[in-house]
């Protein structure tokens, strides 16, 4: 039985074992890792990653991809920034945020599903489209002042002494959580995953699989729009240039945390495990203090290798062994 | 047997572009009965079961369900009235556990969430009362196919459904699955359930069948009881006669020297699991071999193998008196084979190259790819084939997709022409094409002969299959059956064989 449990949630495991092997490694090596606040600030730093991320894995799970959310999370920045300066209601403006991430994923859920259009060229247009609104608005930085998102980008959730975390951090858990839920015990997410497997199955099988794919992409409209919201918290800003490439970093998040880019395996938790192990990376660079953060990179570029050449091989060794069985059960009928 | 009819399909008209699927074609089910949906490639079977589960829109035509018109909109639609079906190739989700693949779409609750344990137990109990004890919880992909296809059945019976459609669910599994299979089917039955069995192993035809309908051409041919339906007889009337216009026999010269013709290629007690049981054949130069046998027979596996395209698991393949190992068909290629394979739009045709290209590329495979062949060469190669083999076309620079079916094909074997094989094998290469160009592709394959080569040649078509072979091997349920020579070859000969299985 825990044999099984093992085998079933191997890549995850992993996942979660090279984010403790960095740590320890970290906190071996320099002085100070071991403090919660550095821990903490993992997920402080990275909360609209992570929020990204979730959605990209929904993504992914169908075999999909999106790489339209970098530019929607600077978008949204970008978008409230302008609003707020006008002075807009800000729940208004977070509203209208994600009401317009959500809409652009089910434009592109839409094109993707009943014209045929490639995901990754549909998202794409919505990556240009995003990041030429960004530019079309304006193409200076604009700072947030709006009193409402200052006080909740420096409201500070006490845990102890010297510890706490960000209200964007209660959000991005709060999102996994329930995005785990969702994709364990609901209809939509076993669907995502059985459309993910196999397309034309789940078709055959009479799950609805246009609005579970157009579903999917208008949910990770939604984070990313969220994202951004976390992210204004964050920045305070907004600028046409922000997160260039966060849709790499979400995919590369995922594949870490145990999602085939294939489609039909993934769990919310792996994704949010990829975007701390990158968190851990980069937080020991800056302790070695004499490295560029570029590395970051580098050392993805060798865990993404690591990881697909992992999966490939889990996957490899899976088919071999169900043909060992098959050509036994034929010899023992032919005997 | 009651005879009260579950479901009747009347005048089922169907039309795909070009094609003219299913014209006013009949079938009636009845409760509590094992009804086979018989013919060969393209005589419409699939597409009276899809026009059925709602996967085709039907052009005209009524179908009843209880003696209730329906009209099926989609799979969800017919599963919710009550006809399930099982495909030939499971279409389950290998992703999934065994059981979320038997309730994905229709998942127990509790309190709003998916009930995994109700899931698991119930699905437990579902195999139980197949035969089947297995860790539902894993992922359906580490088990064997004929274990997906159980589960697939499975699946479709928990719909509580009246119509169990069975589309070839058994050219997966081995004879032992099969029987555990068919008692589940008769089971089944005896509850009352009418099922559709679609397949084209004659044998298990008639192991379950109570009632059997035929189609060719995508016309009804008739609809019979299985124990007044002789097999010689099912064999002719699947088959059909060919009233073409063409000459009656082409049949190589070479049948009247029959000395001693060189054998080219020996299979020596060859076996290939899962595609072809053990077989001895010769292929000798100068004459057409002809590979008979229904569709799923094992001839095109036997192609496959001496194209190094399937692995040899057992036995050994002899060429010119060397044993050899064709690990690929590159390996088949130097050793002077060259193979047409049956999908001439997916395996052969390069769509979007011009006939040159499309010429040329199998000879620069075998040269290799450092051995260029100038572009001067290239179009001498293309323009004497295009010439030998008439095909018409504006120029050789004409992309292949461009052209009728029938000059593709020819393409296709100018490709493997200009490798100047000493074998050619021919898997169906008058599919879909017309009479005219058949005819022509017939006289190329003995004048090919004639000239020496070694000759395969495979086809459906069992009144082209006289024409051109001097010698046949026929085929059943993955097994060769044996052989016909010169004068022995008749059609009556084939089917008896046929028929007559092991």
């Amino acid at each position: 039985m825990i044999n099984g449990i093992l085998k079933k949630n191997f890549s995850i495991i992993v996942t979660i074992m090279l984010f403790l092997v960095l740590f320890i490694a970290g906190a071996l090596t320099y002085k100070g890792f071991l403090n919660a606040q550095v821990f903490l600030n993992l997920f402080v730093d990275n909360a609209y990653l992570i929020i990204v991320a979730v959605g990209m894995t929904f993504v992914l799970i169908s075999g999909g991809i999106d790489i339209s959310v970098g530019s929607v999370v600077a978008f949204v920045c970008m978008f409230s920034a302008d609003l707020l300066q006008k002075g807009w209601n800000p729940v208004v403006v977070m509203l209208l945020s994600l009401v317009i991430g959500t809409f652009g994923g089910y434009i592109m859920g839409y094109m993707i599903h009943y014209y045929g259009v490639q995901p990754f060229i549909a998202t794409l247009a919505g990556q240009f489209l995003y990041r030429g609104i960004c530019y079309v608005i304006s193409t200076e930085s604009i700072s947030i002042t709006d009193p409402t998102y200052s006080f909740i980008a420096n409201y500070q959730i006490k845990l102890a002494p010297k510890m706490y975390v960000s209200i964007s951090v209660i959000i991005a858990l709060a999102m996994v959580l329930v995005t785990t839920i969702v994709l364990k015990y609901t209809k939509f997410g076993r669907n995502v995953y059985a459309i993910g497997g196999n397309e034309q199955s789940a078709g055959l099988m009479g799950l609805p699989v246009a609005r579970i794919k157009i579903g999917v992409y208008a949910l990770s409209g939604f984070c990313a729009a969220l994202g951004g919201i976390v992210f204004s918290f964050y920045t305070l800003s907004g600028y046409g240039l922000q997160n260039i490439g966060l849709e790499m970093d979400a995919i590369a998040s995922a594949v870490i945390g145990g999602t085939l880019l294939t489609g039909g395996v993934g769990t919310v938790i792996g994704s949010m495990f990829g975007v701390l192990i990158q968190g851990i990376i980069q937080t020991i660079i800056i302790f070695q203090g004499n490295l560029s953060s570029w590395w970051t990179k580098v050392a993805v570029a060798a865990l993404l290798c690591l990881f697909v050449v992992l999966q490939r091989v889990i996957e490899a060794r899976g088919q071999q062994v169900k043909q060992d069985k098959a050509v036994k059960a034929e010899t023992v009928i032919s005997k | 047997m009651t005879t009260k009819p579950l479901l009747t399909m009347r005048n089922i008209c169907k039309g795909f572009p070009g094609v003219k699927a299913l014209s006013d074609v009949d079938f009636t089910l009845r409760a509590g009965e094992i009804h086979s949906l018989l013919g060969e490639n393209g005589a419409g079977k699939s597409t009276l079961i899809k026009v059925l589960t709602g996967v085709e829109k039907l052009d005209s035509g009524q179908i009843e369900l209880n003696g209730q018109e329906i009209r099926t909109k989609s799979p969800k639609h017919s599963q919710e009235l009550g006809i399930s079906t099982v495909y030939q190739e499971v279409n389950l989700c290998a992703n999934l556990s065994v059981a979320e693949n038997i309730f994905i779409g229709r998942e127990p609750k509790k309190n709003g969430m998916i009930d995994w344990k109700a899931i698991n137990t119930r699905t437990k109990n579902l195999l139980k009362k197949l035969n089947i004890n297995i860790d539902v919880t894993q992922t359906l992909g580490n088990y064997s196919v004929a274990i997906q296809q159980m589960v697939a059945i499975a699946r479709a019976l928990d719909v509580e459904a009246k119509v169990l459609i069975l589309d070839e669910p058994t050219s997966s599994l081995d004879t032992a699955e099969c029987e555990k299979l068919f008692g589940v089917m008769k089971q089944l039955r005896n509850e009352g359930m009418g099922i559709i069995f679609v397949t084209h192993f004659l044998d298990q035809v008639y192991a379950v069948s109570d009632r059997i309908t035929i189609l060719r051409n995508g016309e009804l041919v008739g609809e019979f009881l299985a124990e007044k339906l002789p097999k010689i007889e099912l064999i002719g009337k699947m088959i059909g006669k060919d009233y073409d216009t063409l000459s009656k026999t082409i049949k190589s010269s070479q049948n009247d020297k029959e000395a001693e013709k060189e054998i080219f290629l020996r299979a020596d007690k060859a076996s290939s699991i899962g595609n072809i049981k053990e077989f001895s054949l010769d292929i000798k130069k100068s004459e057409v071999l002809g590979l008979a046998g229904l569709l799923g027979s094992g001839r095109s596996e036997t192609a496959r193998v001496m194209f190094g395209a399937d692995k040899v698991s057992s036995g050994e393949i002899v060429i010119k008196g060397e044993k050899v190992v064709l690990r690929n068909p590159l390996d088949a290629i130097k050793e002077g084979i060259a193979y047409c394979p049956e999908d001439r739009k997916t395996d052969a045709i390069l769509g979007n190259l011009s006939i040159r290209e499309n010429i040329i590329v199998a000879l620069q495979a075998k040269y290799g790819l450092f051995k260029f062949i100038g572009r001067k060469e290239q179009e001498e190669i293309a323009d004497r084939y295009i010439k030998l083999l008439d095909i018409k076309t504006p120029g050789r620079e004409q992309l292949i997709k461009n052209l009728s079916g029938g000059n593709q094909q020819k393409v296709i074997l100018a490709r493997w022409l200009a490798t100047n094989p000493d074998l050619l094998i021919l898997d169906e290469p008058t599919r879909g094409i017309d009479i005219g160009t058949k005819a022509e592709i017939q006289k190329l394959v003995v004048k090919f002969a004639d000239e020496g080569m070694a000759v395969v040649f495979i086809s459906s078509e069992m009144d082209e299959m006289l024409r051109c072979c001097s010698r046949m091997a026929v085929f059943s349920e993955k097994e060769k059956l044996g052989e016909l020579e010169g004068d022995e070859i008749s059609e009556q000969e084939i089917m008896k064989m046929i028929a007559g299985g092991k």
